[in-house]
């Protein structure tokens, strides 16, 4: 058979065009790659074989039937996997919780159905923190996802499986959805590119909601191109949610090699400096600064100090959102019941005892308390109000600036158990990410190469304003050229 | 604002959740912890800030009020836990305490 694993999405097309392989024959190689080494990293839930080939069948067909390169969509057999809170019909969708555990999907997210519109093949579902309430994958009840930098470590979370997937070649593309850093930390933590578009860019139907004013789908890839590929895919307006913004379709690979010269570019300084922010994080970040100075962009810095406050707005407004969405599992029409119950209250209140795990029922427990009566102006109130002064922070900074830069995550990967006994030092690794969700910015993470004392992946978090997608982009395309990070992790290079 | 044992369980009622002794007492301790963080935003100065609801500013978007096809009754019943007669099926709740 042959190794397809080191193929990005266009070489992929390309070959199935030429006639150097089918569609099927890349949909094998995927599911030779998840049969070797899916075992040790644990990135999916299920795999999806039927679907897969029948979807490389579909393109095949298209081929054989004399279709020319442009009938062909742009994702045309190319191996994909949807974190596991996006509906997808033939699939189980278990947001990786027992409560959900043999819910059938009965409609497609919007964001799946694009990626398949395009032509994209898909291999599977991947693991996660339960309802994607964590920064590690350690919260999944299925299990852990492993980081295939090194075994020991977390993938970060809450989008683990898709990060992992796509950094030891089991998917090209992969989706996740980011909350509060939940797509772009563990892009971080796996070295491979995660974005969150602005909010608004991309359908959230079909997804399992989590904090509805804050969801946001996106991509992880291991190129630029390819991450710019999947936003013309699923970014555009849908009339099944109402947040979805109506803006003109973009090209966002138009211009993407056009440099950076005459951008202007600038440090968040305050956020380089925070306590926790490791050494070789903070010198990682400052060496890709200068690298983008050294092309031609203007670099500058700036502070973000409402920023700070992010983490305390962000675990009021989460869980509070969160308490909400999850009160419709309940176990009336889906989802586990408990046996025996002697009434409906008794049938809610062990139903959702029993199937929710522990930091599921921390984050539901912190929403009901901060939207209970007597404490919703504290905290609702008031986490609402730093929101608004956070936003105005960042106009102001892209009143002067295109792109912020700040590290992803303030230090590599983490031991798998480091820090499951301590809710509070989790939460902390998405110190960065967060005020982005709270302003309703873009953001993506890249690789910048690897921490001069872990030897694992370091993240630069490019931060844009809103719909300036096509802007950070265009610097990270630059600085991936000159970095020229190999993607390919110790565990996959171990298999020969 | 320390969370009592007694609040965690009001809590508890509030959400819906059937907890043991031990979990309010794990969750009082943690919750404490968290909120111990989070109050550090009572220190800063609002007055007179717009709470943000939202991240984008969008405007209400209507649709034309035509008749679509929805959920048939078959799917949405694929995943009741308890189904009769085309119904979801759940413990009677009308006259459970009623004499006669």
């Amino acid at each position: 058979m042959i190794d397809l694993s080191s193929f990005n999405a266009t070489e992929i097309r390309d070959g199935i065009i030429r006639g150097d392989f089918s569609a099927r024959e890349a949909a094998e190689s995927a599911f030779a790659r998840i049969e070797a080494i899916d075992g040790d990293v644990h990135a999916f839930n299920q795999v999806t074989p039927e679907l897969a080939f029948a979807a490389a069948e579909r393109v095949d067909d298209m081929v054989c039937s004399g279709a020319s390169p442009d009938e062909l969509p742009r994702l045309a057999g190319v191996p994909v996997a949807f974190k596991d809170n996006m509906n997808l019909i033939g699939t189980n969708t278990t947001c990786s919780s027992r409560i959900l555990e043999n819910y059938r999907s009965v409609y497609d997210c919007t964001a799946v159905h694009r990626m398949l519109e395009a032509g994209a093949v898909p291999v599977g579902k991947l693991n996660m923190d339960e309802f994607a309430f964590g920064s590690s994958t350690e919260n999944s009840a299925f299990g852990p996802t492993r980081n295939p930098w090194d075994l020991e470590r977390v993938p970060g979370g809450s989008s683990g499986g898709s990060a992992a997937a796509v950094s030891a070649g089991m998917a090209v593309i992969t989706l996740g959805s980011d909350t509060g850093g939940s797509i772009r930390q563990p892009g971080a933590l796996c070295g491979v590119v995660a974005m969150k578009p602005t909010y608004g860019r991309v359908s959230r139907y079909g997804i399992v909601a989590f904090a509805s004013s804050l969801d946001q789908i996106g991509p992880f890839t291991k190129t630029i191109e390819e991450t710019a590929l999947s936003l013309n895919a699923i970014c555009g307006a849908d009339p099944m949610d109402a947040t979805s913004v109506t803006r003109p379709a973009e090209d966002f690979t138009e211009g993407l090699r056009d440099g950076v010269k005459g951008l202007r570019v600038a440090l968040v300084t305050d956020m380089l400096e925070m306590e926790g922010c490791s050494t070789e994080v903070r010198e990682s970040v400052a060496a890709a600064a200068d690298a983008l100075r050294g092309l031609g962009a203007t670099v500058g810095e700036v502070t973000l100090p409402a920023a700070q406050h992010g983490l305390s707005a962000y675990y009021i407004i989460g869980p509070a959102e969160a308490s909400s969405n999850l009160a419709r599992f309940d176990g009336i029409r889906y989802g586990h019941r408990a046996a025996d119950a002697e009434n409906v209250l008794d049938l809610y209140m062990r139903s959702r005892a029993e199937g929710f795990g522990p930091e599921s029922i921390r984050r539901i427990m912190l929403g009901t308390y901060a939207l209970s009566a007597g404490y919703y102006d504290a905290y609702y109130g008031q986490a609402q109000k730093a929101r608004a002064v956070i936003a105005q922070d960042f106009a102001k900074a892209f009143a002067d600036y295109d792109v912020l830069l700040t590290p992803t995550s303030p230090t590599t990967a983490f031991k798998i158990g480091e820090k499951a006994s301590d809710p509070l030092s989790m939460y902390l690794s998405d110190i960065y990410t967060i005020p982005v969700n709270l302003a309703g910015n873009c953001a993506v993470s890249m690789p910048i190469g690897l921490g001069a004392e872990t030897k694992l992946p370091v993240g630069l978090q490019l931060i844009g304003d809103h719909f300036a997608e096509s802007k950070i982009l265009r610097a990270a395309a630059a600085l991936e050229e000159v970095i020229g990070f190999d993607t390919k992790p110790p565990t996959v290079k171990a298999l020969g | 604002m320390a969370l009592s044992e007694s609040e965690v369980r009001h809590v508890a009622m509030l959400a819906r959740l059937a907890l043991t002794d031990e979990q309010v007492e794990t969750l009082r301790v943690e919750l404490n912890s968290i909120l111990g963080h989070i109050d550090t935003i009572q220190q800063l100065d609002l007055e007179g800030v717009e709470p943000m609801t939202h991240a984008i500013p969008l405007v209400n978007q209507t649709r034309e009020d035509v008749r679509r096809p929805g959920l048939s009754r078959e799917d949405a019943l694929l995943n009741a836990p308890d189904a009769e007669d085309g119904a979801f099926k759940i413990p009677r709740i009308v006259g459970v305490s009623e004499e006669g």
